[in-house]
């Protein structure tokens, strides 16, 4: 397969940034996406230009590095996807496609296609987690949990922190992300002494970081690599609200 | 330089040595804690939960990782599961059977007392991932579900749908969250250790580069823990993660931590095969899928029907028919081989020959399509995704790949290296798992370090040679740090100065395959003394003709990979150098020359029950060789079984 790439070039954070024009070629459908940009990359580190810098690890679509816009849509247009799960069996020889980074007020660029996500780790500081020191803890099967309420528990706990959500959102809302972290932890017994104070933390630092507003386009589910449902954003909100109202 | 193999086992029987090594570590006062800093490298899971327990403890902790979040750690890859002795479907386990599991399992190369304290802390650890709100699998009375893997015969595993590893970094992240939010612990994301920097002869800080802006860092501590994770990408192709390097464990190697059985790593039997040479890396498959599928290749050499088109009686389903007793579920090692020898002997399937059948047809007529789905389902979807074919109807196409390295740095009972101040956690250890690794005992031991034995050791090693007084500390004005910033600025600069033609990832490929084809899954004398001919050979054309464009002032990428590319071109030639010493077969060291008339690993326990610790000697001398007598008096020697 042979396509055309535009891509998003930027050499740091106070560079402007534009989009740039380059062929791919010899692409196998075969080949992830990411590995067409290896082979991009090959080439032109050969010319003598330096590669696409992009953020992957895994490439496995588990930890939520890579971060691809591909034509207008997060991780691009497979549902449930990561980009770098995404073939290219999923594109036609002679495609355009155009790759951008996220763009969202509290992701700055950091290079490229590289976003800086930090705003989501001081959510998670504020809240993300249940406070109980190592030793002690009692026995696994001390506290039965049912297994519906697992299952649930679990569900919201698959995000993988990627920032597609925010990314696609039309408001940049972050709502989804957060909405995971707190209604893992709200469906489980050990959520539940740090229940209120949970929410409202990372409500706040979640406005403080920038993000926008929910005003449900559902976006985020369309896209979540994962597919956490919206309902939880529905939990999210509840739990919020049963901390306004002293409950 | 100073080079004592003391690995300090307490005295008494092996079930109170733990306690007893508790009770006689030294302690540091609470409100004393806080003027200690200690520096984490990693934030996987044996990182993260040293970094979280010890910021618990009251510590200055500072944990340092490569990605941009601790969450993004290699571990979140794990699947399949963690082990633990807790015994809750009553099916005979206990302490006892998961340690002698662990050292048979291990081919009888591994020292006893460490892995009895791995089994011992197991239940421990569930605890507390449940007290974090890890969502483990349930059944429906609310108890925690546990199933069977790979190798074992009582059902020990806990799990969180497929996604184990990811559900308890979680936790040990959010353990970690509450203490920067706390305050003792702070982190540095994007961030990568270059060199280790001694004083005396002691661990005293670290030297990194901000990945982002490029610079290059001093940092000073008390004490330094590296849980780094594994060294697989060496060749190039493996299961780990495309930024899982040797850097620091090897920089650590070359500043005096001895290296112990690099030749040791775990080629995994269920993962996608390779389907060209652009491919960057390979997708384990959980071995689970061993419990349910049936292995199986064409009766007659060179077979091509479609699978389903080969009826039953042209099938030669191998395990089976080579190890009635556990079948499909054989430990790693010996499926892996097995499906190599069925491919070398010309019986492979799928278009390179160099796969073979796992299949579901049986599990779905017994279990029904959706108990198969309920249980496998997101691993089939992944299958799908990447092959482009559908497992519940066509026989999924499996090969081995590397996957998981026993060998690492050197430590001892306390997880120390031969350099004091030097704690390695995790897979960076030579560790617990002597020459084969069980399913679902990384996970566990990454975390027995972390959250219960490194925060038991490493304040004893503060109480004893660390110092309150803000006087004695070495900062880093230290000629020590002078001198390791030089080293690590000089090589960043030769790494961008050589402008030859060939990329790194070119170099990576050529390595990567001399390692597997000289010193992978199968190794014999005459391989390894070409690849010590070879690897030097490309090593030297790596510096002279390497191509790496950019800066080294800003994110540069291929200067990262350059940098930890170098490193493996080092240690690859150790492995071999470690294979070609050891002249017998043992767990994932399997050495043609050495095996049993039906193909099995013949151990030499006369010459060989001894982990092999190297030691640096210079760049251009050969490495050092030195023995740590291995024990069993709790669990004789047997030849490893699974017929
Ligand atoms: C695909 C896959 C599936 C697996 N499934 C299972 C399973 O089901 N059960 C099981 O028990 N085990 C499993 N394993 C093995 C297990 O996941 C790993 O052995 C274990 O998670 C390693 O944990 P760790 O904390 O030692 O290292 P890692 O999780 O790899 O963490 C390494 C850390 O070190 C940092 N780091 C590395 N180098 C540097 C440097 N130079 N500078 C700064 N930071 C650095 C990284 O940023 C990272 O934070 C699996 C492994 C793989 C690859
Ligand atoms: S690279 Fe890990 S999710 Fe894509």
């Amino acid at each position: 397969m042979k396509l055309t790439l535009h891509v998003w070039r930027q050499k740091n954070a106070s560079d402007q940034g534009r989009m740039e024009t380059i062929s791919a070629d010899g692409v196998s459908p075969d080949m992830s996406f990411l590995e067409m940009l290896d082979l991009v990359n090959d080439r032109l580190e050969k010319e003598g230009v330096e590669p696409i810098a992009f953020d992957h690890d895994c490439r496995e679509g588990i930890c939520g590095m890579c971060s691809l816009m591909i034509n207008g849509v997060a991780h691009g247009p497979e549902a449930g996807t990561t980009a770098c799960q995404l073939h290219m069996r999923s594109f036609q020889d002679g495609d355009s496609i155009h790759i951008e980074p996220w763009r969202s007020r509290a992701f700055p660029v950091i290079r490229d296609l590289i976003v800086d996500r930090a705003s989501f780790e001081r959510i998670q500081h504020a809240g993300g987690y249940v406070s109980v020191n190592c030793g002690g803890a009692p026995d696994g099967n001390a506290v039965p949990i049912s297994k519906i309420e697992a299952d649930l528990a679990m569900d919201a706990a698959a995000c993988i922190g990627c920032g597609a959500c925010v990314a696609s959102c039309p408001n940049g809302s972050a709502m989804l992300f957060v909405a995971a972290k707190v209604a893992q932890f709200a469906h489980l017994p050990q959520g539940q002494p740090e229940r209120k104070k949970r929410v409202q933390a990372m409500v706040a630092t979640m406005d403080a970081e920038g993000f926008g507003a929910c005003s449900n386009h559902y976006e985020c589910e369309a896209v979540c690599p994962k597919d956490i449902p919206v309902k939880f954003i529905g939990e999210l909100n509840r739990e919020y609200l049963r901390t306004a109202c002293g409950d | 330089m100073n080079f004592h193999l003391n690995s300090k086992i307490p005295d008494g029987p092996i079930q109170e040595k733990w306690i007893k090594a508790k009770f006689d570590l030294k302690l540091i006062n609470p409100a004393n804690r806080r003027k200690f800093k200690i520096i984490v490298v990693g934030s996987g899971l044996a990182g993260g939960s040293a970094a979280a327990t010890l910021g618990e403890q009251g510590y200055d902790v500072h944990c340092f990782f490569y990605q941009d979040s601790p969450r993004r750690a290699h571990s979140i890859a794990a699947q399949g599961g963690i082990n633990a002795a807790k015994n809750y479907p009553n099916d005979g386990d206990s302490i006892w059977r998961l340690f002698y599991d662990t050292v048979k399992g291990g081919d009888y190369r591994s020292r006893e007392a460490n892995v009895y304290r791995l089994s011992e802390v197991s239940a421990n650890i569930i605890d507390q991932c449940v007290a974090q709100g890890v969502p483990f699998a349930r059944e429906y009375g609310g108890q925690l579900d546990n199933r069977s893997f790979g190798g074992a015969q009582v059902s020990r595993t806990f799990y969180a749908r497929g996604q184990t590893g990811q559900q308890l970094l979680l936790g040990a992240y959010s353990s970690l969250n509450r203490q920067v939010d706390k305050g003792t612990v702070k982190t540095y994301p994007r961030t990568e250790m270059l060199d280790l920097v001694t004083v005396d002869g002691h661990a005293r800080g670290i030297i990194t580069r901000n990945l982002v802006t490029g610079e290059i860092e001093r940092h000073a501590a008390d004490v330094v823990i590296m849980a780094t994770g594994g060294y697989g990408n060496v060749f190039f192709l493996s299961t780990n993660a495309m930024g899982c390097n040797a850097t620091a464990a090897w920089r650590a190697h070359r500043k005096g931590a001895g290296f112990a059985n690099p030749c040791y790593t775990q080629i995994h039997p269920t993962c996608i095969p390779v389907s060209s040479d652009h491919q960057s890396k390979l997708t384990l498959m959980s071995e689970s899928l061993r419990n349910d599928g049936r292995v199986w290749v064409p009766a007659a050499k060179g077979d091509k029907r479609a699978p389903n088109d080969i009826p039953e009686n042209e099938r030669d389903y191998y395990l089976e028919r080579r190890y009635p007793s556990f079948g499909n579920l054989v430990p790693r090692d010996v499926a892996s081989r097995a499906a190599k020898e069925r491919c070398d002997a010309g019986y492979g399937v799928g278009e390179t020959g160099l796969a073979v059948y796992l299949d579901f047809a049986d599990a779905i007529q017994r279990l029904g399509k959706d108990l198969v789905e309920a249980r496998y389902g997101n691993l089939f979807h992944m299958y799908a995704k990447i092959t482009a074919e559908d497992p519940y109807k066509v026989p999924m196409r499996i090969f081995p790949a590397v996957h998981y390295t026993m060998g690492g740095l050197w430590v001892d009972y306390n997880l120390e290296s031969t350099i004091p101040g030097l704690f390695v956690l995790g897979e960076a250890n030579f560790s617990d798992h002597g020459a084969n690794r069980l399913g679902a005992s990384a996970l566990m031991q990454g975390l027995a370090d972390g959250y219960f034995i490194a925060p038991a050791t490493v304040p004893d090693y503060l109480a004893r040679e660390g110092t309150m007084n803000a006087d004695e500390k070495v900062t880093t004005h230290h000629p020590a740090f002078e001198e390791a910033e030089k080293s690590v600025t000089d090589r960043v600069e030769k790494l961008l100065s050589i402008q030859g033609q060939r990329t790194v990832d070119d170099f990576h490929k050529e390595l990567g395959l001399i390692m597997w084809n000289h010193c992978g899954m199968e190794r014999t004398k005459e391989s390894l003394e070409e690849a010590l001919k070879l690897i030097p050979a490309l090593k030297e054309e790596f510096w002279k003709d390497l191509k790496v464009v950019g800066d080294k002032d800003s994110f540069n990428m291929s200067l990262e990979k350059a940098g930890r590319v170098a490193d493996f071109f080092e240690l690859g030639e150790l492995m071999v150098r470690d294979a070609l010493q050891r002249e017998e077969s043992c767990g994932g060291h399997f050495r043609g020359e050495h095996q049993t008339e039906e193909g099995e690993a013949l151990r030499d326990d006369d010459r060989f029950t001894f982990a092999g610790v190297w030691q640096f000697k210079g760049n251009d001398k050969a490495p050092q060789l030195h023995q740590e007598e291995l024990q069993f008096p709790n669990v004789p020697l047997t030849t490893r079984s699974y017929k």
